[in-house]
This record gives C-alpha cells, sequence and structure tokens, in this order.
C-alpha cells in the first residue's frame, strides 16, 4: 500500500493543518477511514475472486468422483443415449443435450447477430439523440424481461404462431427456442456493439465524410473495421448469455432427448437438462454426479466463450 | 452518378472561392457574420486570426461538414468555381469529393497505407473500374505527388495509424490526389508537427500550387508569409481585410490586422 506517511501529531491545531498547504497533513480519522475504506474495497474485489472459484469447486467436488471413478467418458461425449434412471441400463450420453445447445445457440446466433448489430449502428450512428435514448431505454427492457416470462411468452405466442406458419404440428421445437435466445441475447450485443461504435474517434467519421463517403460507406468501410474486435466481442458475450440461458429453453424447446434433422424437432439442451432433473436425483448418486459433470461441462464452455471475448476486447484496446 | 461538379461548369476567371454574406450559427452563437469574400483559383490564401474568431468554422462551410451538426444554421450563399454549393441540385458526394480537407490532427483511417490512399476511389466509382493495376497507379502517382513513395512503397499494406506524424499528414493529403479534388482546405494542418514536418508540408503545398485552390488556416504568422499568396485576416467572426499576403503583413489598412500580425494579440 501506498498511503501518505501518517501525519505527525503536530504543534499545530489539526483543523488548521487539514487544509495547510505546506504538505499532506491530515487528520488521523481521515487517515485511518480510508485505508479502511481501501480494505473493504479491497475485499469485494477479492470476494469475487473467491467466488467464482468456489463455485467451481463446489461443482467440481460434486462430480469429480463419478467423472475418475465409472463414468466412461467416451460413453459421455459420443452416445446419444441419456437414459439416467433406467433400473436395467442406465446410459450417460450427452451427445444429443450438446447437440441441443448448440443447435439451439447456433440458430440464436444466426438471428441475433445481424439483428443485434445492425441495432447497434443504426442507434450509434443513424439515429437522432431523443430516438436513441427511447430506444435504449426500451432495449434495456428487452434484457430485463425474466426468463421465466419468455419460456411463457414461447409457449403461448411462439408456439401456436410457429405452427401456424410454417405448418408444424409442434411448435415447442429448435426455432422456438432460438427464437426466444435470440430475442434475449440481442439487448447485450446492442449495448457492447454500440460502445464499440461510439469508441471509434470521431475524427475517423469525419475524414471518410469529408471524402465524400456517405453515412452508410462510412459504416463499412470505417466503422466496422475499426470497432471489429468490440463487435466480436459483443457476438461472444452474447453467445454466452445464450449458452448458459436455462429457464427459457427449457420451457420452449420441447425437451425430448433427440439430435434435431430440423429446425421444427423439439431438442433438450445441458443446462434444460440440470434443471429439470437435479431436483429428482438422489444426492451423491451416480446420477446426481453427471449432472455436475454437465455443469462442469458448461461452466468450460461458457468461460472459454467469456475468455475469448475478453482477450478480443483485450485486442481492442492494443491496436 | 454524373460528375457534373463544378469543374464542368467552370469558366476560367481566376476566382475559386465566393461567399456572400454568409452568416452561421451554433444554435442561438452567431460564428459567422456577413462574410463576403473572393478566394482566387489556383493560389494559397491563409487564414488568420486570433482564436475562436471563426476560422475552422469558415473553412468547413466550403464542404459543409459543419451540417453533421443538427444545430447548425447557415444563410448566405457561398459559389465555388461558380456553382452555389447550396443550391438544392448540389450533392454532398460530390461537392465533398471534388473539396478535399485536411485536418488539423493528422487523420488517417484505421486501414492500411494502400487503402487509405484508394479510400476516395472505392467510396466514388463502381467496383467494375477498379482494376488491381489501376489502383496500384492510383497509389504510386499519390504518394509520389506527396514525396511518400519511396518510404512507403515495401509497407503498403501496414497499418497507416503507424506511420509517423508527419507521414500521417502527408498521406491525409495524398489520399485525396486520386479523386482529383480541385480545391484543398486545410485547417492548422502542422500544428501537430515539428519543424521539420512543418518544413515538409509547406513544401508540399508549394508543389501542389496552381493545380488546386489551396486554402490554410494557420496560428503561425510566419507560415502565413512563407506559405501563402494572399492572406485573409478574420476577427469575431467577419473578414477583417483580404489582401496579397506581402500587402496584408507590410502595410495593413486595418488598424486592427495591423495590431494583429505584430502580435499585440492573439
Ligand atoms: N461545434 C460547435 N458548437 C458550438 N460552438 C462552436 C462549435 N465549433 C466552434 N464553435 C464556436 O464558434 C467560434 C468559432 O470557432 P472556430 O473553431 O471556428 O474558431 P477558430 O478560429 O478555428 O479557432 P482556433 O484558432 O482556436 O481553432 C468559437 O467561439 C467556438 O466556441
Ligand atoms: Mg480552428
Amino acid at each position: 500500500m501506498n498511503l501518505p506517511p501518517a501525519p505527525v501529531a503536530g504543534t499545530r491545531p489539526l483543523s488548521v493543518s487539514t487544509g495547510s498547504p505546506r504538505g499532506p497533513r491530515r487528520s488521523r480519522a481521515a487517515v485511518l477511514g480510508e485505508s479502511v475504506l481501501e480494505w473493504v474495497i479491497r475485499l469485494c474485489g477479492i470476494s469475487a475472486i473467491l467466488f467464482v472459484f468456489g463455485i467451481f469447486f463446489f461443482v467440481l467436488r460434486e462430480g469429480v468422483g463419478f467423472l475418475f471413478g465409472g463414468l466412461k467418458l467416451g460413453e459421455f461425449f459420443f452416445s446419444t443415449e441419456w437414459y439416467p434412471t433406467s433400473l436395467s441400463n442406465v446410459r450417460y450420453g450427452v451427445l444429443a443435450l450438446i447437440v441441443g445447445t448448440f443447435s439451439v445457440t447456433g440458430l440464436a446466433m444466426l438471428i441475433a447477430v445481424p439483428f443485434g448489430l445492425g441495432a447497434a449502428i443504426f442507434v450509434s450512428e443513424f439515429c437522432s439523440d431523443r430516438w436513441r435514448e427511447g430506444l435504449k431505454i426500451l432495449i434495456e427492457l428487452l434484457a430485463a424481461i425474466p426468463s421465466v416470462v419468455w419460456g411463457f411468452i414461447g409457449i403461448s405466442v411462439m408456439n401456436p404462431l410457429i405452427q401456424e406458419v410454417f405448418h408444424v404440428p409442434v411448435g415447442l421445437n429448435v426455432l422456438n427456442g432460438a427464437l426466444l435466445l435470440a430475442l434475449m441475447s440481442v439487448p447485450i450485443m446492442v449495448s457492447i456493439g454500440e460502445d464499440a461504435l461510439k469508441a471509434v474517434p470521431d475524427s475517423f467519421r469525419e475524414a471518410s465524410l469529408a471524402m465524400g463517403a456517405t453515412r452508410w460507406q462510412t459504416v463499412r468501410r470505417v466503422l466496422l473495421p475499426a470497432a471489429k474486435n468490440g463487435l466480436l466481442a459483443a457476438i461472444l458475450l452474447g453467445v454466452g448469455r445464450a449458452v448458459g440461458e436455462t429457464m427459457a429453453v427449457l420451457m420452449a424447446t420441447g425437451h425430448a432427448v433427440n439430435i434435431p434433422k430440423s429446425p421444427f424437432d423439439p431438442v433438450r439442451t445441458l443446462t434444460a437438462t440440470i434443471a429439470a432433473e437435479l431436483g429428482e436425483a438422489s444426492v451423491g448418486s451416480p446420477h446426481y454426479q453427471v449432472l455436475f459433470i454437465i455443469g462442469i461441462l458448461l461452466f468450460t464452455i461458457t468461460f472459454a466463450v467469456n475468455l475469448v471475448a475478453d482477450l478480443v476486447v483485450k485486442g481492442t484496446a492494443k491496436g | 452518378m454524373t460528375v457534373a461538379t463544378a469543374s464542368a461548369a467552370t469558366d476560367q476567371e481566376g476566382t475559386g472561392i465566393e461567399t456572400r454574406e454568409l452568416c452561421l450559427w451554433y444554435g442561438d452563437f452567431q460564428a459567422l457574420r456577413s462574410v463576403t469574400l473572393s478566394i482566387r483559383r489556383g493560389l494559397i490564401t491563409s487564414l488568420i486570426g486570433p482564436s475562436g474568431c471563426g476560422k475552422t468554422t469558415l473553412l468547413r462551410c466550403f464542404n459543409r461538414v459543419n451540417e453533421r451538426y443538427g444545430y447548425v444554421r447557415t444563410t448566405g450563399e457561398i459559389r465555388i468555381h461558380g456553382k452555389n454549393i447550396y443550391d438544392p441540385d448540389v450533392s454532398l458526394v460530390e461537392l465533398r469529393k471534388s473539396i478535399g480537407m485536411v485536418f488539423q490532427r493528422p487523420n488517417p483511417l484505421p486501414l492500411s497505407i494502400y487503402e487509405n490512399v484508394v479510400f476516395g476511389l472505392r467510396i466514388h466509382r463502381p467496383r467494375s473500374e477498379l482494376g488491381k493495376t489501376k489502383l496500384d497507379e492510383a497509389v504510386e502517382r499519390a504518394l509520389g505527388e506527396v514525396g511518400l513513395w519511396h518510404a512507403l512503397k515495401d509497407r503498403l499494406k501496414s497499418p497507416a495509424t503507424e506511420l509517423q506524424l508527419e507521414q500521417q499528414q502527408k498521406l491525409c493529403i495524398a489520399r485525396l490526389i486520386p479523386t482529383e479534388p480541385e480545391v484543398i482546405l486545410m485547417d492548422e494542418p502542422c500544428s501537430a508537427l515539428d519543424v521539420e514536418g512543418t518544413r515538409a508540408i509547406e513544401e508540399l503545398m508549394w508543389s501542389l500550387r496552381g493545380r488546386y485552390t489551396i486554402v490554410i488556416v494557420t496560428h503561425n504568422m510566419a507560415q502565413a508569409r512563407r506559405a501563402s499568396d494572399e492572406s485573409i485576416f478574420m476577427l469575431l467572426g467577419e473578414i477583417v481585410e483580404h489582401r496579397r499576403t506581402e500587402d496584408l503583413f507590410l502595410n495593413p489598412r486595418d488598424q486592427r490586422t495591423a495590431e494583429y500580425v505584430e502580435g499585440r494579440y492573439g
């Protein structure tokens, strides 16, 4: 710590020495208060690290026993047979769940990336100030909708809509989940993407406009290349949000362990499986432990995505 | 798009930029007051005056970049090579293509050196016209003209933002050349450069003189004397005096000009 030297108990009254131009003399209470405050802030920072490691450790501890004793990793990763409660032949293959997660997330991103980045570009470059504020509030509102409510919308709005529009018997499927996830990850993409565009110095815009570029040409030829790291990070954070989302996809994707062949097939994701089954698995049983191993897998995926996003943003700072 | 810009409609008299009763307001604040002047074609004209007198504002009227801000209002007339640039049939794109601007801080685009130079071509010409040889030629010619070709020809793909400031500023001039502007506006182009860089840019301006109408804003009196044919002295949004540079500096007509060029305020 580099606190200023403690004030010398003075020949002069403290109240005077506080404001003295002679040197950094302050009352003892102020110095003490500051160092206490500094420690509190430090603790808050450290606690964040502790929580992350704590959670990781807890999840790992619950699952690690079975991970190294009993679980067949080959079956785990490459089998689509998920029968954790079968009496005669228990099988723990999560391939279908992994594919489920990635198909919903992938389709969600196909929808969300153009919308999210388009909205970010619109808000930051084409909007009048008044519109911008309104839109940002609206987008933040979108981010504040709880995921159960999204699940509701999936069941009661999207489901009949998909049946009607695409003439399919069931509307609870990959497409439904993907639409919800897209709507849920657009806000984060818009706000991070807008920040990235705002961070491009105005002198670039002026240079381009003064050369006779239109606003759209300026966006495409100057701003997108200049902000590409930030925009990529926006996308990745959206992906992270989508991979980890549970409740809405649990409700909207049909809950069938299944490798989808089209967007209209029902699936089940890793997250939905944990949420649906953990309550029923008896504590410490292999089923219970496998669910925790799935947790570790999810943790690893989102951690990797966020790490990459982070590194990408650092790349911006350097470039 | 037709290239029916000023150049087509040009008569060869000596006037490059003409303004009549030009007034400009930033919100309620009037930054230009009835500016009427006539800048001669093909010469270098410097705009001098104390800080805040409206030099930058006036310069930015000539390519209408002031209009980026919603709260700017302009009245009066600006004719560039005979054409009123506020006429409704004027396209901003074509106008800005024929009027290049160099900024106070060098602002190369965050692209490669090569792409900076061909940026104008890319936005103004259809892709079918942009063969590789044509672009390469344009780059060599433009960089050659500003004296950067030999220094940079082996690293055209590296980012322009990594160059030294002086080279960046030269590049900002070079990138105007491929689209063949008629006017080049410079807003204190040397204020971020050292003595060497300043001299290099001034030499460059002289080498461009004649082919382009150049207007340069400067705070540096010595630079105005060295590097311009005519000078315009502004004060509080008005034109005080506009004469040949020698005359303006050696025997100014207006008391205020005299005081300024003697360095009594500024
Ligand atoms: N974007 C703006 N919004 C509001 N007022 C502005 C804006 N730009 C300039 N002004 C005001 O207009 C006046 C003229 O500014 P301008 O930048 O044209 O002066 P200048 O002569 O270029 O000064 P300097 O030598 O410092 O660059 C100043 O009083 C300034 O405060
Ligand atoms: Mg200025």
